[in-house]
């Protein structure tokens, strides 16, 4: 039987029915790890799964997602597996203690299978930043999946695993999630730890979930979120089940449309599709409303200071003294400090920590980081507003689909315009989610739903109704001969 | 040409908390190097910190007592610059919103009362340790202070001598200790103290380029350290020169001041706030459960010391200035003991041992409970207070019991009278020269009679005994 681009309710039907073993579902994972010419993983964890699955087999371990391999994003530490966060300064650096979402899905009984490629320290939207070389979208292998998750994105896309952890500081789930053609879903800042997450830009960083659809996300992040008295911006709120609200009546429901995103600018095939996803949604009864979000054009500007400022401070302590990389032949500790670093990080990073290092310094902190700080303000009240008018706002993922690897690596202006449609949730900390709605120049493209916050299980319903009625996330790349 | 001094001092308190600022490691001192370090302290990748509301309840309690504000919303910044011993990378401060802000503390020099005003007192966490001389070719680092709270007391600069300062710390210890906000250990580490000293000339209204003396550690040194450092700078400015803005350590061997290597210290430290810590809120039921638990200060210790127990003043003062003793001497009182008789052995006897041993009383051999049974004993007349001083002796060697010490020694004071009669009648037979004298009105000779007495029972007799019976033997 074959495994690929089965859902995981799919998977956890096969188990329950005793079609298929754990251990059959493992091994036939690493069978399809091995030849996949994606470079979606860094590090593998072959024969520990293999143990979980017999585990599982054996009547051991019971749980929500009891049996079902998944698949970790490498910038979450896990116990005694590699953690490279995508970088060579943390190439050989085992954890020894596991993140709280880590925790929360192995104790779910999902089996980890590895960890997934990314950009170095989540920084970059295409995946070549990685030290563990490019990762390769599975509907054209010469372009990129996206980023920073590519690796998870990439992987779920292929059906090497049916679910995938990432975290998204500007749109590191949705965009790749948009570019592989999957479901991915990032939930309100604070309602997923951090504990454990290796920090980009701490007051943005956010765990969440890839998957083939929108219902499968809804059952990870029922074990990917919780309250965790180890982070101190962790949402004590109850959470609900994020399953229960996905089949609610959309009639009579609204939709914001952000007056100052403009689409007309864009791809004809992205305008297109995004015509017809409003045409599914008013099909299903709800109301399209334009709402005027005056600050968000701020919001590239105001990312590439808050960012980079909290990444030049929270990257500090990669300073080959204590763990990860050191620098041979340093004759005295400044010469380790600059040896280390500049030999361990990649420049996507070093040019992030001058950027930041240059915003909060003496002199310039008013004129960047204040300013930024305020201007985060105002996007956030104009999501507040807007959420007076509309249940939910939509819009596309990202400008455009896949790009050809190595397109835009010389232009990182151009590379920081691809999370144009994105970032304004990090900056706002309010849920949001891309699910595939067509294509453009042949490769998929994705929707983005944003909720009011903590109301992730308004955009699940939605994504599941919209699901329910298009054929957008069923389609998979062909993988031709390879496999 | 005379010069005035202007000091403004920042001391460091270590806050008596069980755990860490931001993590649940131990912070007790002296442990083998790196084993009171959690994951946070290590700085390893991923890891958050969490606030330790103990220590906010003693910043608090602190700025209570300074009559200063409270800020019920305070904030961490994160203060940027690489260090070995700063596993982070930064340390976890609070610049922009102190918990505590203003207030004063009064001080005593020589008689003249004088109030410095405080500034702020921040929390932050204190770093490691770099250990250079433990190996030959490497430096190592020891974590195990990576963590502890802080509190940075910072003062105006308001302060015109080093014996002002001295004074102002020995105020400032004083009060923490009392407050138990810090152990006030200054060889441990737990108050050290930063002084920023300038001068100028009497009445310019512009301030002196300052020098900072960094982490002294003694009442000593600081005298020494501010005095050191004001006849440096007068000689800098009397030889025509300018005096540079640098950080200088205390060499106490040298008794001199020495710029530190200034390269380490051209910091901009990048000031922002933690992303990681929310502002820390201090609820009115928490700062009223803080007012409620509020210690007894040592002024209205000795006002209380002396309306309720009718002691000195003197001995009520020295007393209530020290936490350590006003502990011990209520706990003598709790079991009825007579409040002037231990206040006059605390002060006295104990007083003069513990400055010849240079420790506090709970560092030494007596226990209360042995304090305890030697007061009952003087009171009940089984020893006179002369032999209390022998016996408080032999614990202070020992710690051994004290009911065993007179017993074993024989030190029970002879109350008996017909005893006591007859070592009367002896001292009076073999004494008869100063008998005449005294008859004939030489009444100083009464003394000499009572310390004849005493030599031949070895100090045991009861004295009031011995009066009575002497006055009657001699008069009739």
């Amino acid at each position: 039987m074959s495994i690929r681009f089965k859902t995981l309710a799919e998977l956890k039907r096969l188990l329950e029915n005793k079609e298929i073993s754990s251990y059959e579902l493992v091994n036939e994972t690493f069978k399809n790890i091995s030849s996949s010419k994606t470079n979606s993983f860094i590090t593998l964890d072959e024969e520990s799964a293999l143990n979980k699955a017999k585990d599982f087999d054996e009547g051991k371990v019971d749980g929500d997602l009891a049996g079902i391999p998944i698949a970790q994003k490498d910038l979450f530490c896990t116990k005694n597996l590699r953690t490279t966060c995508g970088s060579k300064i943390l190439e050989n650096f085992i954890p020894p203690y596991d993140a709280t979402v880590v925790d929360n899905l192995s104790a779910a009984g999902s089996i980890c299978v590895g960890k997934t490629n990314m950009d170095e320290f989540a920084m970059g939207s295409s995946n070549e930043t990685s030290y563990y070389g490019t990762v390769r979208n599975p509907w054209d292998l010469e372009r990129v999946p996206g980023g920073s998750s590519g690796g998870s994105a990439a992987a779920v896309s292929e059906g090497l695993v049916c679910a995938a952890t990432g975290t998204d500081t500007g749109g590191s789930i949705r965009q790749p999630a948009a570019l592989c053609g999957i479901t991915g879903i990032k939930p309100t800042y604070g309602r997923a730890s951090r504990w454990g997450m290796i920090a980009f830009a701490s007051s943005l960083d956010q765990a969440g979930a890839f998957a083939r659809n929108a219902e499968d996300c809804a059952l990870l992040l029922n074990h990917i979120c919780s309250h965790d008295s180890k982070d101190s911006t962790s949402i004590s709120d109850e959470q609900e089940n994020y399953l229960d609200n996905i089949n609610n009546d959309l009639k009579g429901k609204k939709i914001g449309i952000i007056k100052e995103f403009d689409i007309s600018s864009l791809n004809k095939e992205v305008q297109d599709s995004f015509e017809h996803s409003k045409k599914i949604f008013e099909d299903l009864g709800a109301n399209f409303v334009e709402v005027s979000m005056p600050n968000i054009k701020l919001s590239v500007p105001t990312y590439y200071v808050v960012a980079p400022a909290e990444c030049s401070s929270n990257l500090s302590r990669f300073d080959g003294v204590k763990y990860g990389y050191r620098a041979k032949n340093a004759e005295n500790l400044e010469e380790l400090y600059i040896k280390s670093r500049s030999e361990g990080f990649g420049d996507e990073v070093k040019r992030r920590i001058l950027i930041g290092t240059y915003v909060l310094s003496a002199g310039f902190y008013d004129a960047y980081y204040k300013k930024a700080q305020q201007s985060r303000r105002m996007i956030k009240n104009d999501f507040v507003d807007a959420f007076n008018e509309v249940d939910i706002i939509m819009s596309p993922s990202s400008p455009s689909s896949a790009f050809k690897i190595g397109s835009k690596t010389e232009d990182p202006i151009e590379m920081y315009l691809e999370d144009l449609f994105t970032i304004s949730s990090n900056l706002a900390g309010v849920p949001a989610m891309s699910i595939p709605h067509g294509f453009a120049k042949g490769l998929p493209i994705g929707l983005q739903l944003i909720g009011n916050y903590l109301q992730e299980s308004n955009i699940l319903n939605f994504a599941h109704q919209y699901q329910k009625n298009s054929d957008w996330h069923l389609k998979t790349p062909n993988l031709g001969e390879s496999s | 040409m005379s010069w005035e001094t202007v000091i403004g001092l920042e001391v460091h308190a270590q806050l008596s908390t069980n755990t860490k600022l931001f993590s649940s490691a131990s912070t007790k001192f002296g442990s083998e190097p790196n084993t009171q370090v959690d994951l946070v302290d290590l700085g390893l990748p991923g890891v958050l910190p969490v606030v330790n509301k103990d220590a906010f309840k003693k910043a608090i309690r602190f700025g209570l007592a300074i009559d200063a504000d409270i800020n019920q919303e305070s904030s961490f910044d994160r203060k940027n610059y690489f260090y070995p011993d700063l596993p982070k990378g930064y340390q976890i401060t609070q610049m922009t919103k102190p918990i505590v802000e203003g207030g004063s503390i009064d001080i005593d020099v020589d008689g003249d009362k004088k109030t410095i005003n405080i500034t702020r007192a921040h929390l932050e966490e204190d770093a490691g340790k770099s250990i250079h001389d433990a190996y030959p070719d490497k430096s190592v680092i020891d974590l195990n202070r990576a963590g502890t709270p802080l509190l940075e007391i910072v003062s105006e600069p308001e302060i015109s001598s080093a014996k002002e300062a001295v004074s102002y710390m020995k105020a400032l210890h004083q009060l923490v200790t009392f407050l138990d906000v810090c152990d006030g250990d200054m060889s441990q580490g737990s108050l050290r103290c930063d002084a920023n000293v300038s001068i100028r000339k009497v009445g310019d209204p512009e301030l002196g380029t300052r020098t900072e003396i960094k982490n002294i550690n003694s009442f000593r040194f600081i005298e020494k350290a501010i005095n050191f450092e004001i006849k440096r700078q007068i000689k800098v400015l009397e030889s025509g020169k300018k005096v540079t803005q640098e950080t200088r350590l205390y060499d106490s061997g040298k008794d001199e001041t020495r710029p530190m290597r200034s390269k380490e210290f051209a910091n901009d430290y990048r000031y922002f706030p933690d992303p990681d810590l929310l502002p820390v809120v201090i609820s009115d039921d928490e700062m009223e459960e803080i007012r409620s638990t509020f210690p007894e200060l040592p002024a209205d210790k000795s006002r209380r010391y002396i309306s309720e127990f009718q002691i000195d003043e003197s001995e009520a003062e020295i007393i209530s200035s020290s936490r350590e003793l006003s502990i011990f001497f209520e706990v003598a009182l709790e079991s009825k003991n007579d409040p002037k008789l231990a206040a006059n052995l605390i002060v006295g006897e104990i007083g003069s041992l513990l400055n010849k041993d240079n420790i506090k009383i709970d560092e030494s051999k007596l226990s209360s409970d042995n304090f305890n049974i030697l007061l009952q004993r003087i009171s009940d007349g089984t020893i006179s207070k002369k032999i209390a001083k022998t016996i408080l002796a032999a614990i202070w060697e020992t710690g051994r019991n004290a009911d065993e010490i007179i017993n074993e020694q024989g030190l029970v004071q002879i109350q008996d009278e017909n005893l006591l009669e007859e070592v009367i009648t002896k001292v009076i037979k073999s004494n008869t020269k100063q008998v005449e004298d005294f008859k004939n009105g030489k009444d100083k000779l009464f003394g000499f009679f009572v310390g004849q007495v005493m030599k031949e029972t070895q100090g045991k007799a009861n004295p009031k005994a011995v009066n009575d019976l002497l006055k009657k033997a001699l008069n009739s």
